[in-house]
């Protein structure tokens, strides 16, 4: 049980950068006009970078991934989200022995 | 007594919002055991300790980036490289709490920028449902981000200590239970067509700049083309079939 100089460092710096980052968001929003087209682009944020960060695995991995997410999508009108995602990790499961 | 009283009719809805915040984060604080767990033993594999994995964990809190500088982790650390590489991979961040912040304008600034310090994917976007709702409350907050927080901080470390158990999580679906999450947050955000053609832009070109360039840029560039694609639409509230 012991911590490293070098690995304190690269751990610090990294949790610099990432709350660097966090905190620019609340100064970048003051400055963002509340109506309008950045008002419209900010609504659609939050389901457009949800999106961006299941593409790869979604879109670019396999027709068995590919189909999982669209499943998984569907059930999302319905079901609650535990059960999404367990119909979603099923299904690719699934897909991945029948598809190979 | 079946109805409470009025004077605790505040206390009486301060437990509701604890309680709607604790519901909504559960499904994500379980769907994070076992990334967790193999957060761990990646980095048990990269020579690292429990006391270093709560550190990162706690002062970090990122699981994306944590997995990336895990992976690149050498010894001795390259600490620029991996703290430029958190940056990249956590650079969304800055969307999400540009985004976040016009919900929580009834909070003092120091408050704010607590409230930032623990924003994840899973914690922000069920932040971002609930206040497309009603007022974010810190009740509901404080619902949902010390167990969701602690959740990821104890599995991590725990995966740390105990190696490498967990090695291989294609084999049971378990890669895509992140996916399948972020899915379903994706679709709580449904308004009509129109969310439908941002999430089609989105994923189609986040997957295509995933294919042609090497590391985390795919998140950015796919949450600006959904954006760009919201702007570029017809601003009309009725949307074609």
């Amino acid at each position: 049980m012991t911590v490293s100089l070098a690995n304190l460092l690269a751990i610090l710096t990294m949790a610099a950068a990432t709350y660097g980052i966090r905190l620019a968001g609340l100064f970048i929003a003051g400055h963002i006009p509340q109506s309008g087209r950045a008002r419209v682009a900010l609504d659609a944020l939050p389901a457009a970078v949800l999106t961006a960060v299941v593409a790869p695995m979604a879109l670019a991995t396999g027709p068995a991934e590919t189909l999982a997410a669209a499943i998984t999508i569907l059930a999302a009108f319905r079901l609650p989200i535990l059960a999404v995602v367990a119909a979603g990790v099923l299904s690719v499961v699934l897909l991945r022995l029948l598809l190979g | 007594m079946v109805k409470p009283a009025e004077p605790s009719s505040r206390a009486d809805t301060a437990l509701a919002d604890a309680r709607a915040g604790f519901l909504l984060i559960l499904p994500a604080a379980l769907a994070c055991v076992p990334f967790a767990l193999i957060l761990g033993a990646m980095a048990a594999q990269k020579g690292l300790s429990p006391l270093e994995m709560a550190l990162m964990s706690t002062l970090v809190f990122a699981g994306g980036s944590q997995f990336v500088a895990v992976d690149l982790w050498t010894h001795p650390a390259p600490w620029l490289a991996l703290g430029f590489a958190a940056f990249l991979v956590n650079l969304r961040f800055v969307l999400m709490t540009a985004s976040l912040a016009g919900k929580l304008g009834h909070f003092r600034g120091w408050e704010r920028a607590v409230i930032v310090f623990f924003m994840a994917d899973e914690n922000w976007a069920v932040a971002e449902r609930r206040a497309a709702e009603r007022l974010l409350t810190w009740p509901f907050l404080l619902g949902m981000i010390p167990f969701f927080y602690v959740n990821w901080l104890a599995w991590t470390v725990l995966g740390t200590a105990i190696g490498s158990a967990f090695q291989n999580p294609a084999a049971y679906g378990f890669d895509f239970a992140f996916t399948a999450m972020f899915l379903a947050l994706a679709v709580g955000f449904w308004n009509g067509a129109r969310t439908g053609i941002v999430m089609a832009v989105s994923a189609v070109v986040a997957a295509l700049v995933s294919i042609a360039i090497e590391g985390p840029w795919y998140v950015i560039a796919g949450a600006f083309a959904g954006m760009a694609a919201a702007v570029l639409m017809p601003q009309t509230e009725t949307t074609p079939a």
